[in-house]
């Protein structure tokens, strides 16, 4: 029978099925970091249980480092008590571990393809939501809760049941100053934040293939802004060239193996799919996010809704409050809207690629002085090939921060915040209210178009800035 | 894990769309390493003002629903984060069980570990239940989950379906972990073949 890529990975993992259809899963990596996992090692030591397989762990901290002074310390009481929890639990259960002075810390779902700890066809897990990142390379990769982390700790499975296939399919090409972040923003707008509840999303179509493996990443990683846990894109050369010789990628005679099984993963034709949903990249534009959802979204070029035009009352609340919080008005042009704030960085969009789409835009140009502006690499690997290409000195010499790497103010939890009022133009992934900072608001934009808004001080579109 | 038994509890009406996980928890209350003490930080910024006093506005801080075990929520409930700090506030604040049409997946599988009941139900029968918890006099609902059953304050009555394992951990009180040990023979002859057949992972 023809199977899907996720039907397949599935299957492969799958040790013991109840009748009920709950069943226990292998589980090939486990991501760990420090905010989720302090109570899941506490759970084990009170058990009297150990981690089953730490070859198959990694830890790192990530959204409690401080992006300056880093040599300091961290200076916030809690955050350094969670950060220092994790230094003893990866030494009491002797987990591999890349501590906040490693050159590979980084972000959780940055270091993980970097260093080639994911692959195709595994499944891998961490107690992060943005672990759907790692579905770029072909490989089933969800975020949990502690109580699961504690579960694949103690056990290498996890205790699931099968979700949904549903097949984006993106048909045509996009125009070359469409990004995928535009793209899966697009996406979002296009099915909702529920649009994949329940489902395991898979991308496809030409514009995806033309795509780089950091592009890709992109829109994995935003998967579950769409409600759906998991997101992958098939496995091809892109992905194979992307891993050859990573520090953790397969070796000498275990690689053409490795390729030649990874060969056999995509989705079969005929393949049947719960839902399908096609989207006409031609349709696609420059698209960011004017609300305090990630559907909530708008052209470069567009107006704030009216929600007066909105039947259901429900929804008609939710848009007068996102308008309300973002302080904008109905039919107001995006890009008049002022910003003072630019965070170049997250999950989604600190890679060197989009470090290098951002220099460019940058370069010989200075930031408007109402606006401060960051950008905070992936991963200390990110950081210091941006150095080495010369890429600190553009951003620094435009007026940027040149930061540490980390989390950072996708979330906020380390001091780089949004005061109440402020305006951001940030490359992350969640535009909750307070998500940057109580009170802060944010858009959901590209690296070019963050790059661009900082020249400016307002949402722009990177082709008015010459 | 404690045993969730049928109970009677005040219902308050939380009908707001796409509620997230870091409107449940803020990150500021991340940095815990504890599973508890986060019920006085649950809906932080619409339960507070700027000065830190209690918002009077917000349903959870009115009387009776400052005492609520249960939510009647909108749509997709707990979406965003995979924090399980979210429903260790909630519960921590007393709430067992919420009733919306759907929820976030994350959110769901936590909220079965710790405890905590999601119920799925119809927008018609939700609207229903939302009206029960607007009367300040009698917004009391008893959930009976041996059962599959919602009664409501005029006597009528809602089934919901959930799925039979996680029903039965509910009910027991089981532990995951040690459900899955059982396997332990059946998972290590897998990661034995899983190491020959490709040994690279």
């Amino acid at each position: 029978m023809s199977k899907t890529l996720y039907d397949k990975i599935w299957q492969s993992h799958l040790i013991n099925e109840q009748d009920d259809g709950t069943s226990l899963i292998y589980i090939d990596r486990h991501l760990v970091h420090e905010v989720t996992s302090p109570q899941a090692f506490e759970g084990l030591r009170l058990s009297n249980r150990k981690v089953n397989s730490p070859k198959r762990t990694l830890a790192v901290a990530d959204h409690n480092v401080p992006t300056l002074d880093r040599d300091l310390g961290i200076k916030e009481e809690d955050s350094r008590i969670q950060v220092e929890e994790l230094d003893k639990n990866v030494e009491e259960f002797q987990i591999p571990y890349f501590n906040m002075n490693d050159t590979r810390q980084g972000i959780v779902h940055v270091i993980g393809p970097e260093q080639g700890f994911t692959q195709p066809g595994m499944t891998i897990v961490c107690g992060d939501s943005h672990t759907a990142t790692h579905g770029a390379f072909g490989s089933l990769a969800f975020g949990i809760g502690t109580s699961e982390v504690e579960h694949v700790l103690a056990t290498q499975t996890l205790i699931q049941k099968k979700a949904m296939n549903m097949l984006i399919n993106i048909t045509g090409n996009l125009d070359k100053i469409v990004t995928s972040k535009d793209l899966i923003l697009y996406i979002i707008g296009k099915i909702g934040t529920a649009g994949g509840t329940g489902c395991v999303i898979e991308y496809s179509g030409n514009a995806l293939r033309d795509m780089s493996m950091e592009s890709r990443m992109t829109i994995c990683n935003m998967s579950i802004e769409a409600g759906a846990r998991a997101g992958m894109i098939a496995p091809d050369d892109t992905t194979f060239n992307y891993l050859y010789e990573k520090p953790m990628a397969p070796k000498n005679g275990d690689w053409d193996k490795a390729v030649n099984w990874w060969k056999t993963l995509p989705s079969d034709s005929g393949a049947k799919f719960d839902k399908i949903v096609d989207i006409d990249a031609t349709k696609v534009t420059q698209t960011i996010t004017w609300g305090t959802s990630p559907e909530e979204i708008v052209s470069i070029d567009g107006t704030v809704p009216n929600p007066n035009k909105i039947s259901d009352e429900v929804k008609q609340n939710k848009i007068k409050r996102s308008i309300e919080y973002m302080g904008l008005t109905p039919g107001q042009k995006i890009s008049d809207v002022e910003i003072n704030t630019v965070f170049i960085g997250s999950c989604t969009n600190s890679r060197i690629e989009d470090i290098r789409s951002a220099a460019e835009i940058i370069k010989g140009k200075k930031v408007s002085t109402n606006v401060k502006a960051l950008v905070v690499p992936g991963s200390g690997l990110v950081k210091k090939q941006a150095e080495e290409e010369g890429l600190d000195v553009i951003f620094k010499h435009a007026g940027f921060e040149w930061r540490e790497p980390g989390c950072s103010m996708c979330l906020a939890m380390n001091s780089d915040k949004l005061n109440e009022g402020d305006r951001c133009a940030s490359t992350s992934n969640r535009n909750f209210e307070g998500r940057q900072g109580k009170g802060g608001r944010t858009h959901l934009v590209s690296p070019e178009i963050a790059a661009a808004s900082a020249i400016t001080g307002k949402l722009t579109d990177p082709r008015n800035v010459t | 894990m404690e045993k969730f038994n049928t109970f009677k509890g005040i219902a308050a009406p939380f009908n707001i769309l796409n509620v997230d996980t870091d409107k449940i928890i803020p990150k500021q209350f991340l940095t815990t390493i504890k599973r508890t003490g986060l019920g006085k930080h649950v809906f932080d910024e619409m339960r507070y003002k700027k000065d830190g006093l209690e918002n009077p506005n917000f349903v959870l801080n009115q009387k009776p629903y400052d005492k609520s075990n249960i939510l009647i929520a909108g749509d997709n409930f707990g979406c965003g984060s995979s924090r399980e700090h979210a429903p260790w506030a909630l519960k921590d604040f007393g709430i067992k069980c919420i009733i919306s049409t759907s929820f976030a997946d994350i959110f769901y599988n936590n909220s079965f570990k710790n405890g905590l009941l999601p119920i799925m139900v119809t927008k018609d029968e939700r609207d229903a239940l939302l009206e029960d918890a607007k009367d300040k006099e009698n917004p009391e609902i008893e959930i009976d989950l041996e059962n599959q059953e919602i009664r409501r304050p005029n006597g009528g009555k809602i089934k919901f379906k959930i799925d039979p394992f996680r029903k039965k951990c509910l009910l027991e009180g089981l532990d995951d972990i040690g459900l899955t040990e059982l396997h332990e023979n059946k998972i290590k002859s897998f990661e034995e073949s899983r190491s020959t057949k490709h040994p690279w992972l």
